[in-house]
């Protein structure tokens, strides 16, 4: 059998040790009419056989039949430079865990160090934990924090331009605990950009424990945040900001801007799509707020001969001391992932990251242009970073699957997460696609715009 | 004598090689019409980017060299009770890292991702055919997420019976503490129940503490000290006769499959640790994946999407919300690229090859059990099953930890220490079906020597290890002066 160490011979010498004379001898604890069941499986693959099997269903993904797709909606087609893989694929590190001895683990605990740095540094903030599931845990986990840093505040105020899943998850942590939301302005309408400053320091109460806000928010607009710390905190309240790592290398960070917590979904950074996961939940805050902090924290220290070394620390907060009175149940994370992106970012540099944010923005903006010359098409919002909205005259669903069939998706219909936005499509352009692409997707949706425009006129003129 | 050698020193901090100007990777120009930036929101010298700069080649060696500074499965015995640190088969890799996966993004529509569903179904089923429920989510990230969905799920179905003085969650005192922890998240207050002294619920206490403010119970089975609860159907049948649910903490599954289904035992909702039982790689702290399996009375309730099939035999695969869903426990779909290291590793098995997985892991603890017990006294003498419970504190003057710190200079990972709670000074061993008989006497060697140790030169131990990279560690000062991040 493969994967396991014995042979029969040994299982013979062990059961002998153990006096045992089978296996099955190991099992008397277990109620005998519930005692090994018949289990109904595919029958066994060898690795040739499993790879046949993959390769078939890879090709019936899109990825895998090389459609060219411009979806974000929050996670991204980013560059990944060739050691990122080759890197964290190491054994060293893919198949250690929890380094709960630091001694024999500093590969680990060190990377994390790193990581923690280096992402307070791109956020401007002063602590970063080693992750979170996600950005939409990130974000939950962040209310929860702000409900315990806020004494006597039990309330939070989401942004309705946070992504709509995120939105779902902030209530299913939430809900029962007894925190309420209240949700301000979702962009349900065709072309809305969803709440105004006003309407969102207006919604925040005497209960409220902070505001959440996502920058670039959902349908990719970037939105000036300054002033809004300090006017979100005359009111008592925190402010939780929500960022793509990216566009953070490019504009004023959430810490200059005066954020007590900044969220983030860290696949831009060198981690890939994988159909939903695994990805990496950023979280960082303000080093007042660090002993409510959710999530494992590396430090520094010495050993007993004086030399530099690093463990985890601020256990106390955590489950497996503070079990009930734990600051979250968080225990596994995503350990490889803060590593590919602690690895990324080394890779790229600062001169490399702000490069590759400029090619967002400049790629991103080019596509906008040509797809608004297209007739019926707008765009929204007005200032956007790497993805924006595009209007269109026919139905989107129908845009999308004309140009799926030649070979470009465009983007993600909109009435996926707002019935009524049925016309619209949200595109992302990242520095991953090259001029050609950018070209390609007008002329795919200036096509199907089109030829859907005629089939409508078609069966009108039928009528 | 311990013998074990880390291959080279520790390197310094990437920001501390870091040097002006310095590249790794190179990006094009921008080739498109210039768009000009708004000035007055991009970041100001006081907020300059600082990141490390380095050459490509600088970050290799950076990496490489970290690498080497960890114990792992792939270099080292790793018997860290209750992680089920078993090999990760490399093919797993291969499969993650096709590009029909790796590059599909999530909100591709049903229609152009059928593979990727396909997988998701298949593996739901299986799932569920080895643990006996009736349904699988894939949602949740990790086993601590997995359980907040249970009793999640747990409260959903008492709030929809409108029955909603059910405020307690039972938990046996040799819990994990993601359980008591997940118990507070989900709005439940903990009420701890006692073990006896075979390492086991104590069914009395148990009985005595079901009423009708009792939401539920959560049971780890096989249990923490390694023991399978032999009164499961008891506990259980006292949980519902008040009419709580039972939740499985599927930590341990690595014990039972093709063992026992804790489905066919009345288990109402259980996690899974792909990362554990399923051999998807632990990296370091994670990523993992937790799905949950539910028997009937609680299917309704599980978290989505999950996937479903049209009506033909063959594809339409498309995701669907259960009826009384509890929501949405991350974005998207699970992670989605454990799920199908998790699918390839049952693939490659078949029913007869789980069976052996659990055969060989608890022969294995059981063989290690026995040749251990001399040099340190395993706690519960018994058979055990995945892992069991040693006592590391018996020689005068000397600390588990120091044992643990110890066999690090013999090339072991410790064990897990000081854990469960309710035997004091524990070492919690899992050798896991992956390891081979000279390993495992190897290491019961290893341990001998650090019990003579132990008596002849306890210092030896107290300054332990010696041969890693750095010396003993010092965690309290790491706490009194917290420094969290490169200093400048």
């Amino acid at each position: 059998m493969a994967y396991i160490g014995n042979t029969d011979a040994d299982r013979r010498i062990m059961l002998d040790r153990l006096g045992l004379s089978s296996i099955d001898d190991l099992f008397t604890d277990i109620p005998a009419d519930h005692r090994f069941p018949e289990l109904e499986l595919p029958p066994a693959q060898t690795e040739l056989e499993l790879l046949r099997d993959i390769e078939s269903l890879a090709a019936q993904n899109a990825a895998g039949s090389g459609m060219l797709s411009f979806v974000g909606a929050g996670v991204y087609r980013h560059f990944i430079p060739a050691i990122v893989s080759y890197l964290s694929g190491r054994g060293e590190f893919a198949t250690a865990y929890t380094p709960y001895q630091a001694e024999a683990s500093q590969g680990t605990v060190q990377t994390i160090f790193e990581y923690q740095s280096m992402v307070a540094d791109l956020l401007g903030m002063d602590v970063v934990n080693a992750s979170h599931y996600d950005g939409s845990t990130a974000v939950a986990e962040a209310a929860i924090m702000a409900v315990r840093s806020t004494r006597g505040r039990s309330q939070v105020v989401l942004s309705g331009t946070l992504h709509p899943e995120y939105i779902q998850v902030t209530r299913t942590y939430l809900k029962p605990q007894g925190i309420a939301i209240d949700v301000v302005d979702p962009p349900e309408a065709a072309g809305s950009t969803g709440p105004t400053m006003e309407s969102l320091l207006a919604a925040i109460g005497d209960d409220t424990a902070c505001l959440i806000v996502q920058n670039p928010d959902f349908l990719g607009r970037y939105v000036d945040l300054r002033g809004l710390a300090d006017q979100v905190h005359e009111r008592g309240a925190l402010l939780v900001v929500h960022i793509d790592p990216i566009a953070t290398a490019l504009f004023t960070s959430p810490g200059a801007l005066g954020a007590d917590i900044v969220t983030g979904e860290g696949q831009p950074l060198g981690i890939p799509l994988s159909y939903g996961g695994p990805y990496l939940g950023i979280f960082a805050a303000r080093k007042e707020l660090v002993r409510k902090m959710p999530g494992r924290l590396a430090g520094q220290t010495t050993d007993t001969t004086g030399a530099r070394g690093f463990v985890l620390t601020l256990n106390t907060r955590e489950q497996h001391i503070r079990r009930d009175k734990a600051t979250s149940n968080i225990c596994t994370n995503q350990g490889l992932m803060a590593l590919r992106a602690t690895i990324y970012l080394a890779a790229m540099g600062p001169k490399g990251l702000s490069q590759a944010a400029r090619l967002c923005w400049q790629n991103a903006h080019h596509a906008a242009r040509l797809l608004a010359e297209i007739p019926g098409c707008s765009v929204l919002p007005d200032l956007f970073f790497k993805e924006f909205v595009l209007r269109t005259p026919v139905p989107a669903a129908d845009v999308i699957a004309r140009a799926a069939g030649a070979g470009v998706v465009p983007g993600l219909a909109l009435d996926r997460y707002y019935p009524e936005r049925t016309h619209e499509i949200l595109i992302a352009v990242t520095e991953a696609y090259a001029r050609a692409d950018i070209e390609r997707l007008a002329d795919a949706v200036r096509e199907a715009v089109t030829r859907t425009a005629d089939a409508h006129a078609g069966k009108e003129a039928l009528r | 004598m311990s013998s074990y050698r880390f291959d080279s020193p520790i390197p310094p901090l990437l920001y501390e090689i870091s040097r002006p100007g310095r590249r790794g990777v190179l990006l094009p120009e921008s080739d498109v019409p210039d768009t000009p930036l708004p000035d007055n929101l991009v970041r100001s010298d006081a907020d300059e980017l600082r990141l490390p700069e380095v050459s490509e080649q600088d970050v290799v060696r950076h990496f490489t060299k970290l690498s080497h500074a960890n114990m792992s499965i792939d270099t080292n015995f790793y018997p860290l009770g209750s992680c089920t640190m078993k090999y990760n088969p490399k093919i797993n890799e291969a499969v993650a890292s096709h590009p029909g996966f790796a590059s599909q993004h999530p909100l591709g529509r049903e229609e152009d991702t059928q593979g990727a569903l396909a997988v998701m179904y298949r593996l739901q089923h299986m799932l569920a055919e080895i643990s006996g429920f009736s349904a699988v989510s894939l949602q949740p990230a990790a086993g601590a997420q997995g359980e907040l969905t249970g009793i999640l799920m747990i409260r959903a179905y008492h709030e929809s019976r409108g029955d909603t003085k059910r405020t307690k969650i039972l938990v046996p005192d040799s819990a994990h503490g993601t359980n008591p922890a997940t118990v507070t998240m989900a709005g439940y207050q903990t009420v701890e129940i006692p073990s006896n002294n075979r390492g086991t619920v104590d069914l009395d206490a148990l009985r005595a503490a079901c009423g009708d403010d009792v939401a539920g119970l959560m049971i780890t089975n096989p249990n923490t000290a390694g023991l399978f609860e032999e009164d499961i159907v008891a506990i259980v049948d006292a949980v519902h006769g008040c009419g709580g649910l039972v939740y499985g903490d599927g930590a341990n599954f690595n014990a039972i499959l093709g063992i026992v289904r804790p489905g066919d035992l009345g288990v109402d909702v259980m996690h899974f640790n792909l990362h554990k039982t399923f051999s998807t790689p632990h990296g370091g702290g994670g990523p993992g994946a937790g799905p949950v399996g539910a028997a009937p009375v609680l299917a309704p309730f599980l978290p989505g999407p999950i996937v479903t099939r049209g009506g033909t035999d063959d594809g339409d695969y498309r995701f669907t919300m259960p009826e009384n869903t509890i929501g949405r426990l991350k974005s998207f779909h699970g992670n989605f690229g454990m799920l199908l290291r998790a699918y390839a590793y049952i693939m490659m098995h078949g029913a007869d090859g789980l069976r052996a997985i659990s055969d060989n892991a608890v022969l294995n603890a059981n063989y290690l059990r026995v040749l251990t017990e001399r040099a340190f006294p395993v706690k519960f003498k018994r058979t055990c099953m995945h892992e069991f419970i040693s006592v590391g504190s018996v020689y005068d003057g000397v600390s588990t930890m120091d044992v643990a710190k110890r066999l690090l200079d013999y090339g072991f990972h410790a064990p897990t220490v000081y854990f469960p709670l309710i035997v004091k000074d524990a070492l919690m061993i899992e050798p896991t079906e992956s390891e081979n008989r000279e390993t495992l006497e190897t290491f019961a060697d290893a341990l001998q020597a650090v019990a003579d140790e132990a008596q002849n030169n306890p210092d030896l131990l107290h300054d332990a290890p010696h041969t890693t990279p750095l010396r003993r560690l010092d965690e309290v000062s790491a706490v009194r002066n917290l420094v969290l991040r490169y200093q400048r």
